[in-house]
């Protein structure tokens, strides 16, 4: 639980990052999208599932060596690429940009012009998540006792109506049982 | 002025800290699915400070695709968990072992 909300924290920090680097509109969009939504979903699993918490905290000693050998061995190797001089950092001036560029414009002219191709997968990769979440996780209700009309119309009369004693002419049940 | 090299060294800090989350989580799905999106998040960071510093629009575009797959997959992976939950009513990473050999 206090998992998430570090997650949370984090989440704002970074957007204050992209803040400041430029990017308002993708800033907002962390935070209205990302932490909002999908944080938010985090948080209701976290809250939904009831588990037993004993049974987490074991295990954690013996991998946390491994975890932060390699986690480390990642950060340095990262650093150590970006920061030699054959990748050519100091070649990349920061330029101060005026107050008045638009990010939230820029970016729309790009989108809707050079990538418009992948911004309309984009859209159906979303359609193709929300059906996937619904049905993998829809559950119909047992008692519900809602009508289907399709069913209704295609009832036939002998789904309905059973003759179970004959009558002859005189109105007389006859010995014979069904038919 | 905030040089792009400290930009970079963020995203890596933030990558490690994902992937020592991964490897010394194995009691906790939604842990490894939190790791994820940090790993996600430092990818991001990294490209906008490029977009920044080489004046190109692209790499916001890009983390704009990803914000999304990202979403996306985040939501599918707490079906696949709450699934999960209903049928084995625990989180443990490694009940996951039907598929093993």
């Amino acid at each position: 639980m206090r998992a998430v909300l570090c997650l949370v924290m984090s989440f704002f920090a970074a957007s204050g990052l992209w803040f400041l680097l430029n990017a308002e509109f993708l800033a907002v969009t962390l935070v209205l999208v990302y932490v909002g939504a999908v944080m938010v979903l985090f948080l209701f699993v976290v809250m939904m599932l009831d588990v037993e918490l004993a049974a987490i905290r074991e295990g954690f000693a013996k991998h946390l060596l491994l975890g932060l050998v390699v986690s480390v061995l990642v950060i340095a190797s990262l650093v150590y690429a970006v920061g030699t001089k054959s990748f050519g950092l100091e070649a990349s001036i920061p330029t101060l940009q005026s107050v008045n560029t638009n990010n939230a414009k820029i970016l729309g002219e790009v989108l809707y012009t050079n990538f418009l191709y992948p911004f309309e997968l984009a859209g159906v990769l979303l359609l193709v998540a929300i059906v996937a979440a619904i049905s993998l996780t829809f559950r119909r209700r047992r008692e519900s006792i809602a009508t289907e009309p399709s069913k209704q119309v295609q009832v036939r009369k002998s789904d309905r109506v059973r003759l179970v004693i004959k009558m002859d002419k005189e109105g007389l049940p006859t010995p014979k049982g069904e038919i | 002025m905030i040089a792009l090299f400290d930009y970079l060294v963020v995203s890596a800090i933030l990558f490690g800290l994902g992937v020592a989350g991964i490897f010394i989580n194995r009691k906790n799905v939604i842990i490894l699915l939190m790791c994820v999106e940090l790993i996600l998040l430092a990818v991001s960071t990294n490209f906008i400070a490029f977009s920044h510093y080489l004046q190109d629009i692209s790499g916001q575009v890009f983390v704009f695709f990803i914000l999304t797959v990202a979403a996306a997959e985040a939501a599918i992976g707490l079906a696949i968990l709450v699934v999960m939950f209903r049928k084995k009513k625990t989180i443990d990473v490694e009940e996951l072992d039907t598929l093993k050999g």
